[in-house]
């Protein structure tokens, strides 16, 4: 076998690659400070662990979260930008149709993954990382909301004012948190998408010809 | 160097699946010890004395954002009395027995800074002041929150009958529980900011800070302080109990 057999074609463009990574570490940095804040007054009758939180107290959780926050909202905006104007999104993550999306998701669950070109996105993708960056934006909405009841109350009106917004932003941060575990375990079972992230290219394998 | 790419010759020539296994695991292993590194190191990098410096940093500039997206007219939101949280929770940086008793015959209310009168005030003189009323939700930065009643007298006519200058940037409080803080002044003129004497229309009870608090609904519950005793304007940041901990000075609502 010789070096020709392995071929790479380009899959992720560089402000991808770079705001993934940002973003991965906004996202660690506030929802590990998110669960310290969480655990002085719960919602729900269970703490997260203090060893998987960020902050050492309330206090230190806070200063984490509001200036991850910029982070987190800097770097999307960036990301969504790039993602509109460039034509990225609407080449990689449209269309979606919802039949395909759970056909796909059958298949996997299934243990029957079908993701011969990986330059392409399946249709369960698409809709995963549409999900995940409304999430995102979910996530900061209702984030604003508990931050400044009073100055955003039209926005906290569509969604149950400070106690609301408060159950949104504790769904909206699980259902990210699932999203980012199934993404994980995705990345896990077809490894080689991995160093794609951070070289931007993806290996082909051979077709045998 | 020979033997090296030797071993990636043979490697290569391993069947693909095996190969995948063998990058599935060190991807495991990696992203696991990276996780765990993020997760155990959390306290001590809070503690570090450049991250800290750049945490409190960027809590000065959400003072500043804060500021900027804090609209005097805007008010918070009132409600009926049919909501009013019974009871109201007790909240204080120590427990229900430590609550400081204040003698209301003796009671001064001590005015300081740049202030034109600085006569002190007795209870009978801040009961014969025009009072008002709010039923208004108090959030705790905790993340839990209450609605309550609270009457007495609007701070911004306070500061006026004071003489105090409307131009400096802060008003602080010293409390009779050694508790401290301290609020910007466009906050202290706003409309619903008010010198608290009763809560739910009795004499404000010990829990809630007998003789007086002051209530903000644009602000926190910890910047709302209790068991006021002495109040001053200046120009100094005059910082606050929890706000010197590492609270946002700002913390507006």
């Amino acid at each position: 076998m010789s070096l020709a057999d392995t071929s790479y074609v380009r899959v992720h463009p560089l402000p991808v690659r770079v705001t993934h990574w940002v973003n991965a570490l906004a996202i660690l940095m506030m929802v590990l400070s998110g669960w310290r804040i969480y655990n002085a007054s719960p919602l729900f009758g269970f703490r997260f662990p203090n060893d998987w939180t960020l902050g050492g107290w309330l206090g230190g959780a806070l200063q984490w979260h509001f200036a991850a926050m910029w982070l987190l909202a800097g770097n999307g905006l960036i990301y969504v930008c790039y993602g509109v104007l460039s034509g990225h999104f609407r080449r990689k993550l449209l269309p979606v149709s919802p039949s395909a999306v759970l056909h796909e998701v059958g298949q996997a669950l299934r243990g029957r993954l079908a993701h011969d070109d990986l330059t392409l996105y399946n249709a369960a993708q698409r809709a995963a990382y549409l999900a995940a960056i409304a999430l995102g934006v979910l996530l900061i909405l209702s984030g604003l909301v508990i931050w400044k009841p009073v100055q955003f109350q039209g926005l906290g009106m569509l969604m149950g004012n400070f106690e609301g917004a408060r159950y949104v932003h504790f769904f909206a941060m699980a259902a990210l948190v699932f999203f980012v575990v199934v993404h994980v375990v995705m990345v896990a079972l077809v490894p080689r998408t991995f160093p794609s992230m951070f070289t931007g290219r993806i290996r082909v394998p051979s077709k045998g010809e | 160097m020979k033997r090296l790419s030797g071993m990636r010759d043979s490697l290569r020539q391993q069947p693909r699946p095996q190969i995948e296994r063998i990058e599935r695991r060190l991807f495991l292993k990696q992203g696991l010890s990276l996780g765990a590194l993020a997760l155990l190191s959390g306290c001590d990098v809070t503690d570090d004395d450049s991250v800290q410096r750049v945490l409190s940093g960027m809590s000065r500039w959400n003072d500043r954002v804060q500021s900027w997206l804090f609209d005097p007219d805007k008010l918070a939101p009132e409600f009926p009395e049919s909501a009013i949280t019974k009871p109201f929770p007790f909240n204080a940086y120590y427990d229900r027995d430590e609550i400081r008793t204040v003698d209301a015959a003796s009671y001064k209310l001590e005015i300081s800074g740049l202030v034109r009168e600085k006569k002190p005030w007795t209870l009978p003189e801040l009961y014969a002041l025009p009072q008002v009323s709010q039923i208004t939700r108090h959030i705790c930065v905790e993340g839990w929150s209450a609605i309550g009643k609270w009457s007495g007298v609007r701070f911004s006519e306070f500061l006026q009958r004071i003489g105090a200058d409307l131009t400096a940037r802060y008003v602080g409080f010293k409390c009779a529980d050694d508790y401290s803080t301290s609020i910007d002044m466009r906050t202290a003129l706003h409309p619903q900011t008010q010198l608290t004497l009763r809560f739910a229309d009795q004499i404000l009870p010990p829990d809630y800070g007998f003789p007086m608090k002051l209530r903000m609904p644009t602000k926190l519950g910890f910047k709302n302080p209790k068991y006021i005793v002495a109040m001053f304007v200046t120009n100094d940041y005059p910082g606050g109990y929890w706000e010197d901990q590492g609270y946002n000075w700002f913390s507006g609502s």
